[in-house]
């Protein structure tokens, strides 16, 4: 097998687990009853192990076409705006994190989880044309701090265990 | 883990709390109680109606669907029902404070708590 096609599987492999940890998410009950669109972003798991393992062109491709499909399967036109600005924005500020080197992957998968809240909340601002949603940032900032650090342990627990054979094989 | 990166983690994370109960303490304490609420279809003034009354409304979009259901009960505001797939805005608590909002995104709809005397509801319908 060459190189593109391993490398397409690979990439294909890690799209299904997200969106099979996509599914569970829907699955589970909410984080914050009271407070509803709240979730863990189990996804993001796949995505902070690629930025580490795997570089950061498979992690932006992963996480996009994981938005796609995740739109697809459980959302709405609406969703996918917002879900895309929090994914875009919480990408960008990962692969820069991981390239300045301050923190752990658990705090690169905090701050990844409060800006993918806040990325969703200043589009949903920008769509509905009000400022009315601030007050759901200061619950959305620690929402994110906790499905970070737990998205966080599992991805430092995926980096440090994974084998190289199974990410770059017989390379 | 590297000492750096956990220094770096401590303060993030601190930093995000510090920020986020900041937040809350200027919602929950600087905040007095709205006396009506101000309901927005697709940015357009849909109605104000008191809180002080209780009162059952239909809000329905351009189409004339009544897709939520808002109900006024003991002075607090809550969506009761709605047609929307994800019903995030009837699961919402029910606000009462000036400035709490429900927002349907779908349906786009936005109930905001008002007071009067900021002069963001002169009239009062209901």
């Amino acid at each position: 097998m060459n190189n593109k096609a391993k490398t397409a599987a690979f990439t294909g492999l890690c799209i299904a687990l997200a969106l099979v940890l996509a599914y569970v998410e829907v699955l589970l009950p909410p984080l914050f009853p009271a407070i509803p669109g709240v979730k863990m972003g189990l996804p993001n798991i796949v995505i902070v192990f690629l930025l580490y393992r795997r570089g950061g062109v498979t992690a932006a491709t992963v996480s996009l076409l994981r938005v796609v499909l995740v739109t697809l399967l459980f959302g709405n036109a609406m969703a996918f705006f917002y879900s895309l600005a929090g994914g875009a924005l919480s990408l960008v500020l990962m692969l820069l994190l991981r390239r300045l080197d301050l923190l752990s992957p658990v705090g690169v998968s905090v701050a990844g989880g409060v800006a993918h809240n806040v990325g969703q909340i200043l589009t949903a601002m920008l769509l509905l044309d009000t400022t009315e949603l601030g007050y759901y940032l200061a619950v959305l900032i620690v929402s994110g701090v906790v499905a970070g650090v737990f998205v966080g342990l599992c991805g430092a627990l995926l980096i440090k265990k994974v084998p190289e054979k199974l990410i770059h094989n017989g390379k | 883990m590297k000492k750096r990166h956990l220094r770096g983690d401590i303060l993030l994370i601190g930093g995000l709390l510090l920020a986020a109960a900041i937040a809350f303490a200027c919602v929950f304490l600087l905040r007095g109680d709205g006396d009506s609420v101000r309901v927005t279809v697709d940015g357009e003034l849909y109605g104000v109606y008191a809180l002080s009354q209780d009162v059952t409304v239909d809000i329905r979009t351009a189409d004339g669907e009544a897709n939520n259901r808002l109900v006024i009960r003991d002075g607090k505001a809550q969506v009761e029902t709605a047609t929307c797939p994800d019903g995030i805005c009837a699961a919402h608590y029910p606000i009462f404070r000036d400035g709490e909002s429900i927002v349907c995104l779908p349906n786009r709809v936005v109930i905001t708590v008002v007071t009067a005397q900021s002069g963001d509801a002169p009239d009062v319908i209901a």
